[in-house]
């Protein structure tokens, strides 16, 4: 049994304490705009942000997460100005990495809001996007910084 | 938000179905699958790809009582925003304000015929269809407007979801119209082809960037994929595959660890009788965190079969004696005399090229949702070729074909990967045995080592060259055949019909080049036909024949001692064959020279550059000869000449698409494919020991990632023609500019892909 606190709401899931949270998130919850690519930690598809900070779910046991903040893509409110520069810069092409992909965005602007090139390179590089649709992903990334700079 | 529903009606025969709330519109279709695959016979003893040739009625869209339109799309949503272009096509001569425009991924259900995605092929076969589905809407909805008000039809003017009455200043709304009970009726093909189509001036949609409909719903997470469906009762499975890629079986299975794992329910052996898989066994459980730990605590005893020793280096061995003994070659392109001309030559040159395994990967694992209801298997997944799988899983469960339905959504990623029936099959085969419904679900690790690969490749060419062009070509290429293993009966007739030759596994070796003495051989090897079982990988064969060529063609252009682009423009000279003709290829190769003009100049070719950069240039005509887009590429690399390592500076692409129905759309698959090209040209490697494929993460298989992205620039030409595909060619013109650049740089010639920094060096020896 597990209880969570999840885009604001709490939420118990009778699962084993070392179920990843993806699953509990995904599957239990169905909450699936957040995605299973690896399992590994290794591409990205599963992030969301457990208090503030961006995290692979698919390696995070679902105990771990007990008494955190959790927010996932669904939870993020849809007119975040990550999701509306992802709009204007028409990035996403299957669409599957990009949850995590803004996810990733999102809490890298809230920790460096004025990037340079190099800084979003560094953020976003461990999100892999099978589309290759990274010219757009970091085109998203500073025009979301600039219009969070303009307020 | 895009729609996502299952479309239950099954019109007759050229009938229009009217309903209280609804109006839409039935078309005979109107012939565009005599392109490309629709050309081919109907695969032997699978009754469902006799819908390939067959005329059966079609329904579009359908528009509701408030003037809202869904198309229905037939094809796979896996990036490249398909319905959006599709849609602008019809909405343009339906005359419908864009706002009203919404898309749905239809069900299978045979009034669509071919339900198939890949080689660039969707606006192509589909741009006229879909234009002249819109027409027909439009103009039977001004005959409904005729009855209303009983004035003639050459009074009315249809706009943006009304008709106008000039004369009388009166107007009505479509979606009134509807109400009203308008009759739509169905178009003989004489009579949509007798449409008078927009003049391009003219039109609102085609042609704009239109904000894909697809993409809001793509960063707000309500997008669903395959691995979203959830229906009442299903448990989940995953896959427990052998430790040999193909022709494993399964001896015994001990599953007494297995059931000390809480939430275990059991496994399946998986006995697919088309063969598609073989060892395989389903591992079920409550969840898939619970169905991963009892595959890892089943203990399965194997026999590994005939491929249990093969390594690529193998496969390697066995086409370099394929290719010395020339067993099984068969013709694709025979013009003129190439051994004479060669042995007549002033320069002579050989090379051989390879390329390695390479791997799919798409970032969505392989799954599928089966749940039997009414005798009726419903199969929720994303797929790029569902009527192959309608075809697969009657055969492999021993039941009809109406008796299954792919219920489509969208694909995290298709690449080709999802034109194979796998994991519809083992979930469909699971879900009998277990008689319940079934989620199935691969591991990353499953989805790797298992996948339908690109073959690996061993390419001789031999050439001729005198006064600055080649005069002789004889290109020989290895490989495993997908299209022999996947849909045998699409197999094409060699050019002296004297055995059957993979199209798909050869083209682009068939370029708009003009040389009078050119000769193209393929061979199937077995090996690697057995051992690793190959897919479609995008891009296709022109990932490999134009690897070859377009190296090639720069290595004669070194050793005749003429300038690179100045020899490949004096061979696109749109002479013979390679003039060109209506509607597909209007100007022939004048229109690849003048891409590959504006790349070389815009990527700055020829001008000085720094110490140890390069810039290399390619030109293609990918994907198929027949519907050819004219791609280019000039792309400048740095190479270390210590170490050998280098790095890609920056790609220039020019592609000419005839039009771009949706020019941001075709913009970004170019960007991606570009990226693609890189990343299997330089990042993307696998290989086989043992009868398996030695990488099963992204960790080592390991695509491009945003810290290996150069600067890109990308034009499109759109001059006004038929439109051509835009999903691959950008794909295949990259690898061989890396290889020319690098060549450019360093001196260093480099004939195998991926190209490492440890080949770069040993070839600057």
């Amino acid at each position: 049994m597990a209880t969570l606190k999840i885009n604001g709401a709490t939420k118990t899931v009778d699962v084993p304490a070392d179920t990843p949270l993806l699953w509990v998130i995904r599957e239990h919850l169905r909450m699936t705009g957040t995605k299973f690519g690896c399992g590994k930690g290794l591409c990205g598809a599963c992030t969301v942000h457990i208090d503030g900070v961006a995290t692979r779910t698919c390696i995070t046991p679902v105990d771990a997460a007990e008494g955190t903040d959790i927010t996932t893509i669904e939870g993020l409110g849809g007119d975040h100005p990550v999701q509306k520069a992802w709009v204007a810069e028409q990035v996403p092409q299957c669409g599957y990495c990009q949850s995590g992909q803004i996810m990733q965005a999102a809490a890298f602007l809230k920790d460096n809001p004025n990037p340079s090139g190099d800084d979003i390179v560094g953020a976003m590089t461990g999100n892999l996007c099978r589309c290759m649709a990274y010219k757009r992903i970091k085109a998203a990334v500073a025009r979301a910084a600039t219009d969070m700079q303009k307020g | 938000m895009t729609k996502i529903e299952k479309i239950g009606r099954t019109e007759s025969k050229g009938a229009v179905d009217v309903t209280r709330r609804g109006f839409l519109v039935g078309t005979l279709a109107v012939g565009t699958l005599t392109m490309g695959y629709g050309l081919l016979p109907a695969v032997g003893g699978l009754a469902e790809a006799k819908a390939a040739g067959s005329f059966a009625p079609n329904i579009w869209f359908t528009m509701d009582e408030a003037g809202k339109v869904i198309v229905n799309i037939t094809k796979a949503e896996m990036g490249q925003h398909v319905g959006t272009p599709l849609s602008q096509a019809l909405a343009e001569e339906l005359e419908v304000p864009w706002d009203d425009v919404s898309i749905a991924y239809v069900s299978t259900a045979p009034e669509y015929g071919l339900f198939v995605t890949g080689g660039s092929w969707s606006v192509n076969w589909t741009f006229d269809q879909m234009s002249r589905a819109g027409a027909a809407g439009r103009i039977a909805l001004m005959e409904a407007a005729v009855k209303h008000w009983g004035v003639a039809l050459s009074e009315l003017r249809a706009e943006q979801g009304m008709v106008h009455h000039a004369k009388s200043g009166r107007k009505i709304s479509y979606g009134d119209l509807v109400k009203a009970g308008a009759t739509a009726r169905a178009f003989s093909e004489d009579e949509l082809k007798g449409i008078t189509l927009k003049d391009p001036a003219s039109r609102r949609y085609v042609g704009k960037p239109m904000p894909a409909l697809d993409i809001p719903a793509k960063t707000n997470g309500s997008a669903t994929f395959g691995l979203d469906v959830f229906v009442e009762g299903m448990v989940y499975a995953t896959p427990k595959v052998p430790p040999v890629r193909y022709g494993a079986k399964v001896k015994s299975v001990d599953d007494s660890a297995a059931k000390k794992v809480a939430g275990y329910q059991g496994h399946v052996v998986i006995n697919d009788v088309t063969g598609t898989t073989t060892g395989w066994i389903s591992v079920l459980a409550d969840s898939y965190p619970q169905a991963i730990k009892a595959r890892d605590a089943l203990k399965v005893d194997y026999d590994l079969g005939v491929n249990a020793k093969v390594s690529s280096a193998d496969i390697l061995a066995d086409a370099k004696k394929l290719q010395k003994s020339g067993a099984g070659a068969q013709l694709f392109v025979k013009d003129g005399d190439s051994a004479k001309a060669i042995k007549g030559a002033k320069t002579r040159h050989e090379a051989v090229y390879t390329t390695q395994l390479n791997i799919h990967a798409p970032l969505e694992p392989m799954n599928a949702v089966v749940e039997v209801k009414d005798d009726v298997y419903h199969i929720h997944t994303g797929n790029q070729f569902q009527t192959l799988a309608v075809g697969l899983v009657p055969a492999a469960l021993q039941i009809d074909p109406s008796q299954v339905v792919v219920h489509q959504y969208h694909l995290g990623g298709g690449f080709g990967r999802r034109l194979e029936s796998d994991y519809i099959l083992v979930a469909a085969l699971t879900a009998k045995e277990a008689g319940k419904p079934v989620k199935l679900i691969y591991s990353r690790e499953a989805d790797t080592v298992m996948d339908f690969t690109r073959t690996l490749t061993h390419q001789k060419l031999t050439g001729g060259g005198a006064d600055g062009r080649l005069v002789g070509l004889e290109q020989q290429v290895v490989s495993a055949w997908a299209t022999a293993r996947q849909t045998p009966a699409f197999l094409a007739d060699s050019v002296d019909k004297q055995g059957k030759v993979d199209p798909f596994s050869i083209n682009g070796s068939d370029h708009w080049y003009s040389i009078p003495n050119q000769t193209v051989r393929t061979i199937k090897s077995e090996l690697a036909q057995s051992a690793t079982p190959s897919g479609q990988l995008r891009s296709v064969a022109p990932g490999w024949t134009f690897w070859a060529v377009e190296c090639f063609l720069d290595e004669m252009a070194h050793k005749m001692g003429v300038d690179p682009l100045k020899m490949r423009l004096a061979m696109l000279d749109s002479q013979g064959k390679n003039a060109g003709s209506a509607p597909m290829a209007v100007g022939g190769a004048s229109r690849l020279a003048n891409v590959l003009q504006m790349a070389a100049d815009k990527g700055g070719y020829g001008k000085k550059m720094p110490a140890n950069t390069g810039i290399g240039i390619a030109s293609v005509s990918a994907q198929e000869r027949a519907t050819p887009t004219w791609t280019a590429c000039a792309t400048q690399v740095h190479v270390n000449p210590k170490t050998g390592e280098f790095k890609v500076e920056k790609m220039t692409l020019v592609i000419d698409v005839g039009t771009a129905v949706n020019p941001d759309g075709v913009r970004a698959q170019v960007e991606g494919g570009a990226l693609w090209g890189l990343s299997l040209a330089t990042k993307e490697f696998a290989n086989m020991k043992n009868g398996a494929i030695q990488q099963d993460n992204y960790d080592t298989y390991t695509p491009l990632r945003m810290e290996d992205m150069p600067d890109i620039d990308v034009t499109v030409l759109s001059p006004g023609h038929y439109p051509v595909g835009c999903g691959e060619p950008g794909v295949t013109v990259v690898a061989p500019t890396i290889a020319n650049a690098i060549f450019a740089a360093s001196g260093a010639r480099v004939r195998d892909l991926p190209i490492t920094a440890a080949a770069v060096k040993a070839a600057m020896a």
